[in-house]
């Protein structure tokens, strides 16, 4: 019989979490194939398969798709959303089967607000020896991996900019991943997370009472997949900036703040209903952070991102009311990266001006 | 006592719901301001108060918002939410927003709205209930006022389908133009088609006319995963007419998100029939437009006279 050869879309470095729950999902009746790291061929590759206005993690996630599948996948996962992102896979399935010719299985789940149930009969089908308890235990250690992951790279973010050897929190970032790739217990991810945290705070760092602090807010994806949006993130932290991002993979799946009436009651005042999506959420994380005294926001999103598009004349209402600056962005497969380097590096002038006092 | 003075934009759902919204609002007492046809001015005061990404067709209703705060000397400006339908379709996310976007965009503006929103239990005709009573009516009248505006509606739905079942019966070319409502019946992006067409001597059939929740059950033949109800529609008319008509016209405006996916795979799974898919912008010409459509039927004619083989897709 031949062997299930699972893959997925790349999101950030999910994969780790993603790859070590399926394997124990499918067990002895096939593996998981990851797909290639993103590089430039993915996106190219992706937006010559893709539709031409459709939006850019489309592009990315058909790039991932049509690689792992000439690695040797035969059973691709996609996950549904609110937006665009729930029709994704099955114009994905007809172009990767008809235009490309591909033979595989293709799988679409739901996973905002936790689809475990959905998961379990997935792969009850692939793997009849699968049983609810031990489902379960691969689904908590994939949580526990997560929330691991996320606070590791919360940490990083918001201090990366004022290390003083750089390179450091990095370094004890990538030994982490490496540890939890082996890690086969909660309670193991939870020592290793614990002695993580320790290293990383004891990282010697040059952080000012009044530093810059920068919000970030907008579409999950290229939030997430650094590839995406030119490892903006990092760029901005280069200048000796705090960067704070709400949107993770445990905030959006597990998280019981990731709800509409906190959300609503955190866009008061601008945002009588859903304005779809996680568009809701930008407006409402901006009201967060300029509420908290931040001195700035960068709003990300894919190009035609309507979600996104909606909240942009109310987050610039936010930006008004309460004088902070937001930077726009939007991604496609042909952004520049030199534009994206200057314009980060002119609104990081503009805050440092204005917060000396030089602007008014 | 003076009027209530109500203006709508001619834009978006204005297409789809008017009939029902001008008998109602008639039956209310209240007068009722239409913003013009969209015009060049129009539309250029859609785009200048509009993010750059925005649909066209949501950057015209912005247009059409800031004509009626401009020129329409009115009480309010009614800009209704519309998210989801009894059978758990949803509508694209920019009318999930197009109201708090409007309270945004334009401050100070005295706004008029309904939610409809079956997913959580708003109804239409709560929705309508609530509309009616905030204007001050008595609950019998807005019953009333409702239930004659949907009677209405229906018969208007039912007068176009049966016009369309003539047009079906005619001898010659017929093309079936796939496009939402307030985009095809729009003065700027579709009258230019459909003139052209009718010039052209081409009996025109509109994928939006037949009855939508026909429609929406008919589309699984084409799609099974779609969501958006307006595609829904779109889709299952399509799988209706394909064997009736010579052509298909895609008519999207840029960079509409769902349609950017649902013409893909229709574009997809219609392999035998000729079509043709025209993205307008707000820099939709009429000349290019001209041209397209005289060389798309061209090929129609040719085909319909054998002299074509192939399935004919440009």
């Amino acid at each position: 019989m031949e062997q299930y050869k699972i893959s997925f879309p790349h999101i950030g470095k999910n994969h780790i979490p993603v790859k070590k729950v399926m394997e124990t999902l499918v067990g002895e009746y096939g593996e998981v194939i990851l797909a290639p790291p993103i590089t430039k061929r993915t996106i190219e590759l992706g937006a010559k398969h893709s539709p031409e206005f459709v939006c850019v993690p489309f592009k990315y996630t058909m790039g991932n798709f049509i690689e792992a599948l000439e690695a040797g996948a035969n059973v691709l996962f996609q996950i549904g959303g609110d937006c665009r992102l729930g029709f994704y896979s099955e114009v994905q399935e007809e172009i990767l089967r008809e235009d490309l010719g591909f033979n595989f299985t293709f799988h679409m789940l739901k996973i905002t607000g936790g689809n475990a149930k959905g998961v379990y009969d997935c792969f009850k089908d692939m793997n009849p020896k699968l049983t609810m308890p031990k489902a379960a235990a691969a689904l908590a250690l994939c949580v526990r991996t997560i929330y691991a992951m996320d606070g590791v790279e919360r940490y990083i973010r918001e201090n990366i900019g004022f290390e003083l050897e750089d390179g450091a929190l990095e370094a004890i970032e990538k030994e982490f991943l490496k540890e939890i790739e082996k890690a086969d217990s909660v309670l193991q991810i939870g020592g290793i997370y614990k002695r993580t945290m320790k290293k990383l705070e004891a990282v010697p760092i040059n952080k000012p009472a009044d530093a810059i602090k920068i919000g970030v807010v907008g579409e999950l994806y290229v939030l997430m997949e650094p590839f995406s949006n030119y490892f903006i993130e990092k760029e901005l932290a280069k200048f000796g900036v705090q960067v704070t991002r709400f949107i993770t993979a445990s905030y959006l799946i597990f998280s019981p703040q990731h709800n509409v009436k906190k959300i609503l009651s955190q866009a008061e005042g601008y945002c009588e209903y859903e304005i779809g999506a996680d568009g809701t959420d930008s407006v409402g994380k901006s009201v967060v952070f300029a509420k908290e005294g931040y001195d700035g926001i960068l709003h990300l999103k894919p190009f035609g991102c309507t979600p996104e598009i909606n909240s942009i004349p109310i987050v610039q209402r936010v930006s008004e009311d309460y004088e902070i600056p937001v930077l726009y962005f939007s991604f496609d497969s042909q952004t520049s990266e030199t534009g994206v380097k200057t314009r980060l590096e002119a609104f990081y002038d503009m805050i440092q001006m204005k917060k000396g006092g030089k602007l008014v | 006592m003076q009027k209530i003075k109500i203006g709508i934009p001619k834009a978006l759902l204005y297409f789809k719901y008017r009939v029902m919204w001008l008998s109602f609002f008639d039956a209310l007492g209240c007068d009722v301001v239409v913003s013009p046809d969209t015009n060049k001015a129009i539309l250029d005061m859609g785009v200048n108060s509009s993010i750059d990404e925005s649909c066209t067709s949501a950057k015209i209703y912005s247009g059409h918002v800031e004509w009626l705060i401009k020129y329409g000397k009115c009480d309010y400006i009614f800009v209704p939410r519309v998210v989801s339908y009894p059978d758990g379709d949803i509508t694209c996310t920019k009318f999930h927003g197009l109201y708090d976007i409007c309270r945004a965009t334009f401050p100070n503006v005295k706004w008029l709205h309904y939610n409809i929103d079956y997913a959580e239990k708003h109804t239409t005709w709560q929705a309508y209930k609530k509309l009616g009573t905030g204007l001050g009516a008595k609950p019998d009248v807005v019953s009333e006022a409702y239930h004659n505006a949907i009677k209405a509606l229906h018969n208007y739905e039912a007068d176009l389908q049966r016009k369309q079942e003539e047009v079906l019966k005619k001898d010659g070319l017929k093309v079936l133009i796939v496009a939402h409502p307030y985009n095809i019946y729009d003065k700027v992006i579709g009258e230019p088609i459909v003139k052209t067409l009718q010039e052209l001597g081409v009996n025109v059939l509109y994928a939006d006319v037949p009855d939508t929740d026909a429609m929406c059950a008919r589309s699984e033949a084409l799609s099974t995963s779609v969501y958006w109800r307006y595609n829904k529609e779109l889709i299952g008319a399509v799988d209706m007419y394909k064997y009736d008509v010579d052509g298909i016209i895609f008519l999207a405006t840029f960079p509409c998100g769902p349609d950017s996916l649902a013409i893909e795979l229709l574009v997809r799974k219609i392999k035998d029939i000729p079509r043709t898919t025209l993205i307008a912008d707000s820099n939709f010409g009429e000349a290019g437009i001209q041209t397209r459509i005289e060389s798309f039927i061209d090929i129609l004619e040719a085909k319909k006279k054998g002299a074509m083989s192939g399935n004919g897709a440009i």
